[in-house]
């Protein structure tokens, strides 16, 4: 009896600190520096770890982090000087040296794999599952990782879980009841604060330290929102300041269910898996919803797949050709708190999101960008790439010509036939031969 | 650490970090992490697919990787790029003949691209399969015949016994001339 008394007594004065020191001040918006002090914490204990795991490290031994270093000096001389070429020259034996140089070359290190895999730290962050080349250095920083693993585990993850939990529910009773009120301001704007406050709940279950810039350009309704992607945290990370209307397949089992009581809410676009195979179809329905200034700003990501945010790959134009104010934001993590990035082909959805509960914290910056339109005489595909490129540099990513497709298929056949046009043009170009 | 795969790659660097780069590297591109790389793993690298020769050297048209170098295991692949490693100048003076030839000589080398256009790895590049790999190299670009107009003529060029195909013995001859040292290394970053 004792037993089963004491714990009831712990379970109720737990969730007790957890809703007067968090789930209220979520609702309004306030926070009561409780992350910050944890996060200035942690930045201590981690520059610490650096400068030990630094001294402990012989010099000579060398094992320099390959971060943003390659394996290989990479030749970009262009195919015409690699092959000692003049145009029109005949074909030798002597190309295949080249091409299999080049074709080395792109086995060792290419641009586009190593963005499906997390980036390497340039410095350990007492997590194991970024230790990759860094050796055992000393007891104290044994004994602080094994402390880390003890904190993480035992008293982040649960605290993470009961909030995840907590700001589920909300949202999908929240939403639900919201739902059941008539068409009116005051239905839009309880829908605005039980999604705010349900994001708020959820990105502190993830110790998601956020920096808003350039608020001003906050994308405004009417528009398309348009962020490079990493991680399902990009979602969150951007209607925690403001609301949006999803687009995306419908799903089943947990999911489904936030979807159905989301758009009940407000209207969000969610499609059918066989109506997202129709572009027209997808298109119309985008230009109906923008058409109608009051609805909010949609938000899509045109890289169509999670990248390693390192870089920015190729932006479907799909987005691009519906009309209207593209809004750019830029979202860029901070690795050393936790690696963001979703592999979807090494860890499935949950595995995921325990990673993420797992980690220290998540931190990144969010820069909204002035808003852009078609120029003339501009096709989507240039406007998209000039979107990209804006917020490639924005947020300090290197940018990609290649489609995020890559991860699961093959190049497409107009990519090698632009390159056979070119060596061909070498050996036959000028009619001679 | 005296293991095989080190004095491959031995330098003036330090060889076991770089077998460790390489290993993740074979890791990521092992995709269902069979323990060796199969064709459709190599041609799912962008930056391979558009090279014209990228078919031949993912083990496609022919005799591939599997037949010519073995099951493209981890040693086999740090094999292959052993390859490409740059000639020191102190290795020429001092080897002891009685040793196997290093892979990346020029012999090495050389062998490594006759084997791209020998298809059917019977010593000699006949017309047919200088055609053929002409053909994976330029796509639908160039016509029949002007592909065999240089079938013909490189292939006369280089053939001295006028049996019609080119032996590695009248391969090596006719780039005899050429720097390939140069042109097929790889410098790795230390």
């Amino acid at each position: 009896m004792e037993g089963a008394e004491l714990a009831g007594k712990i379970l109720s004065t737990w969730l007790t600190l957890v809703l007067g020191l968090i789930l209220l001040p979520s609702a309004f918006g306030v926070s009561l520096g409780i992350s910050e002090i944890y996060m200035k914490i942690l930045v201590k204990t981690l520059e610490w770890a650096t400068i030990r795991i630094e001294k402990g490290v012989p010099k000579e031994s060398g094992l320099k982090s390959s971060a943003s270093v390659g394996i290989i000096q990479r030749d970009e001389s262009p195919m015409e000087k690699g092959l000692s070429g003049l145009r029109g020259r005949d074909f030798e034996l002597s190309d295949a040296f080249y091409f299999s140089k080049k074709g080395l070359e792109a086995i060792v290190e290419d641009e586009v794999t190593q963005r499906f895999s997390s980036e390497e730290l340039v410095s350990w962050n007492l997590l194991t599952r970024t230790n990759m080349n860094f050796q055992y250095i000393s007891v104290r920083l044994t004994a602080v990782w094994v402390l880390g693993v003890l904190v993480r585990y035992c008293v982040l993850l649960p605290l993470r879980v009961t909030l995840a939990f907590i700001g589920i529910s909300l949202l999908v009773i929240g939403t639900t009841l919201v739902g059941q009120l008539p068409d009116s301001s005051l239905k839009n704007w309880l829908s605005e604060l039980v999604h705010l406050t349900c994001c708020r709940i959820c990105v502190r279950a993830l110790s998601g330290t956020i920096h808003y810039h350039n608020k001003q350009y906050r994308p405004q309704k009417g528009g398309i929102c348009v962020a490079n992607h990493t991680s399902p945290i990009d979602v969150l990370i951007l209607t925690t300041d403001g609301c949006y209307a999803m687009v995306g397949q419908v799903h089943g089992g947990l999911m489904g269910i936030i979807q159905r009581a989301m758009v009940k809410a407000c209207p969000h676009v969610w499609f059918e898996r066989s109506e997202m195979k129709d572009r027209h179809l997808v298109t119309k329905r985008l230009k109906e919803h923008i058409a109608d200034k009051k609805k909010l700003p949609i938000l899509i990501f045109p890289e169509g797949t999670c990248i390693n945010n390192t870089s920015v790959m190729m932006f479907k134009k799909g987005s691009f050709e519906i009309g209207g104010t593209i809004h750019p934001v830029a979202i860029k993590y901070n690795p050393q708190f936790g690696d963001a990035f979703w592999n979807s082909s090494k860890y499935n959805m949950v595995s995921y999101l325990l990673r993420m509960m797992t980690s220290w914290a998540i931190v990144c910056d969010v820069w909204y960008m002035p808003p852009m339109t078609r120029e003339e005489g501009e096709d989507a595909v240039q406007f998209a790439n000039r979107v990209k490129s804006a917020i490639a540099v924005q947020g300090g990513l290197t940018e990609l010509p290649w489609d995020g497709g890559l991860k699961r298929a093959k190049v497409k056949d107009t990519f090698k036939e632009e390159q056979q046009k070119n060596y061909s043009k070498m050996l036959v170009g000028n009619g001679s031969l | 650490h005296g293991s095989p795969h080190s004095t491959l790659l031995e330098g003036s660097f330090d060889a076991s970090s770089l077998l460790l780069r390489l290993y993740h590297r074979f890791r990521a591109l092992d995709r269902n992490k069979k323990g060796y790389l199969s064709r459709v793993d190599l041609q799912q690298i962008g930056a391979l697919a558009v090279n014209p020769l990228g078919e031949r050297l993912a083990g496609g048209g022919g005799a591939g990787w599997e037949e010519l170098l073995g099951e493209v295991d981890f040693p086999g692949f740090v094999r292959v790029l052993a390859h490409f490693r740059p000639v020191d100048d102190d290795d020429s003076g001092m080897r002891d003949p009685k040793q196997p030839e290093p892979l990346n000589s020029r012999m090495n080398k050389l062998r490594f691209v006759f084997q791209l256009y020998d298809l059917d790895r019977d010593g000699k590049i006949s017309r047919h399969e200088m055609l053929q790999v002409l053909r994976l190299m330029v796509g639908v670009q160039v016509t029949e015949e002007q592909l065999e107009s240089i079938t013909d003529r490189t292939v006369q060029e280089a053939d001295e016994d006028g049996d019609g195909a080119v032996s590695f013995l009248e391969f090596t001859k006719s780039l005899e001339k050429m720097d390939i040292e140069q042109k097929m290394s790889i410098r790795i970053l230390k």
